[in-house]
């Protein structure tokens, strides 16, 4: 077939295309994701029973805060990559900001906080298993979020699949929120910001194989 | 001066294929043909220029990129040039060919510059080395018959859907879907 007939061909009869910013698509693969995701905390890990006791403390909430932020900007630069030619930046220092924020907020922490006890603060009692955890929560959303990239039309493929990979470690943090007993904000800066960089790594390893069209 | 010019045309050429572009989503097929025709010799121009070492390839890969452009259309964002979008596209595109064909150092020329692809075009075509038409006779018999009937014959969907029996939903999905199958069919090379 000569190039001109494919032209004739594409434009024959074509149809109305409403212009798709994937608004819906990620709306789907989050709240599917999201439960999923919280399924599988509550099978697997169940609810804090001191979680009515969290919700007290500032503390908690700057975790929340600081996880959803990071999910918010996540779900900015995955809808960016997924669509041809948009323009990443400025969203890469958006995200330095709450990260850089988060890190000057547990190092004082530290710092104010008497030397013995310091450790204690930093590795909590769960390091060893946060972020894997966190990992774990991810995968759900991770599957939901690359089917959501897979329905538009992704080009910098590892890029995107990091993105789609840290946007799941982020709401697979968020649900984790719900189980997990630390509070200290050092704790949070470094072990649940581990545990999102481990999809966005997995991410960007399997993004030219997940996302090519 | 040179430069001005240059920046001028590149911005009339913006304006005229996003015009003719959005026709074309509107469902202007005549807006639509113009685009295509004219975003064929751009990307001509463009895929030459960047597969001096592989001449052969070019006009599959434009008709390639057209494909992905005509399947992908719905991610455009009216508030962003359509260069960026269309370039994004036809990189990837590239890109894509040069890994499988890996040979990346085919690439005679850098990549990178962002408003390049509507500066230059070349009519004349070489003739595709894939035959796109073989390609979409082995597609599932819905499809197949769905883009025969509507976008080889030029019969209406409702038309289509009387004689094949079809709703006229699924006539237009087996179309969506047969032309998403032919671009995974093309890169595959089956």
């Amino acid at each position: 077939m000569r190039t001109d007939e494919l032209v004739d061909l594409l434009a024959c009869n074509v149809e109305v295309v409403a212009p798709d910013s994937g608004a819906r698509r990620f709306a789907w693969a989050l709240g599917a994701g999201a439960l999923g995701a919280a399924l599988l905390m509550a099978a697997t890990l169940g609810v804090n029973p001191a979680l009515a006791a969290y919700v007290q403390q500032p503390t908690f909430w700057l975790k929340v805060v600081f996880v959803a932020a990071l999910a918010a900007i996540g779900l900015v630069m995955a809808r960016r990559l997924s669509r041809p030619g948009a323009r990443l930046a400025p969203m890469p220092a958006v995200l330095a900001m709450p990260v850089l924020a988060m890190w000057m907020i547990g190092a004082a922490a530290l710092l104010s906080a008497p030397a013995e006890a310091r450790a204690g603060a930093f590795f909590g009692q769960t390091w060893a298993v946060c972020p894997l955890l966190v990992a774990m929560l991810a995968a759900p959303v991770f599957a939901g979020v690359i089917w959501a990239m897979k329905g538009l039309a992704p080009t910098r493929l590892r890029l995107a699949g990091a993105a789609a990979g840290f946007l799941s470690g982020a709401v697979g943090a968020l649900v984790y929120c719900l189980h997990c007993p630390e509070l200290a904000p050092s704790f949070i800066a470094f072990w649940y910001l581990l545990g999102m960089l481990i999809p966005t790594v997995v991410g960007a390893a399997l993004g030219s194989r997940l996302l090519q069209w | 001066m040179q430069r001005t010019d240059n920046k001028a045309r590149l911005t009339a050429g913006e304006n005229r294929l996003k015009d003719l572009f959005v026709l074309g989503q509107a469902g202007d097929a005549d807006a639509y043909k113009s685009f295509l025709t004219e975003l064929s010799g751009h990307l001509r121009a463009y895929l030459r220029r960047r597969l001096g070492a592989l001449p052969d390839e070019v006009e599959d890969l434009v008709q390639e990129t057209l494909l992905a452009v005509h399947n992908q259309r719905h991610t455009y964002d009216v508030d962003r040039p359509l260069t960026a979008w269309v370039q994004a596209i036809a990189k990837f595109k590239l890109v894509d060919l040069l890994r499988r064909r890996a040979c990346r150092e085919a690439l005679t020329d850098p990549l990178d510059d962002e408003v390049g692809l509507f500066a230059a075009t070349a009519t004349e075509s070489s003739d595709a080395r894939r035959d796109v038409a073989k390609l979409l006779d082995g597609l599932p018999d819905r499809q197949r018959q769905a883009i025969a009937l509507v976008k080889l014959e030029g019969r209406s969907v409702a038309e289509t859907a009387r004689m094949t029996g079809m709703s006229e939903s699924s006539v237009k999905v087996g179309i969506h879907r047969g032309l998403k199958a032919l671009a995974a069919k093309i890169r595959n090379g089956t």
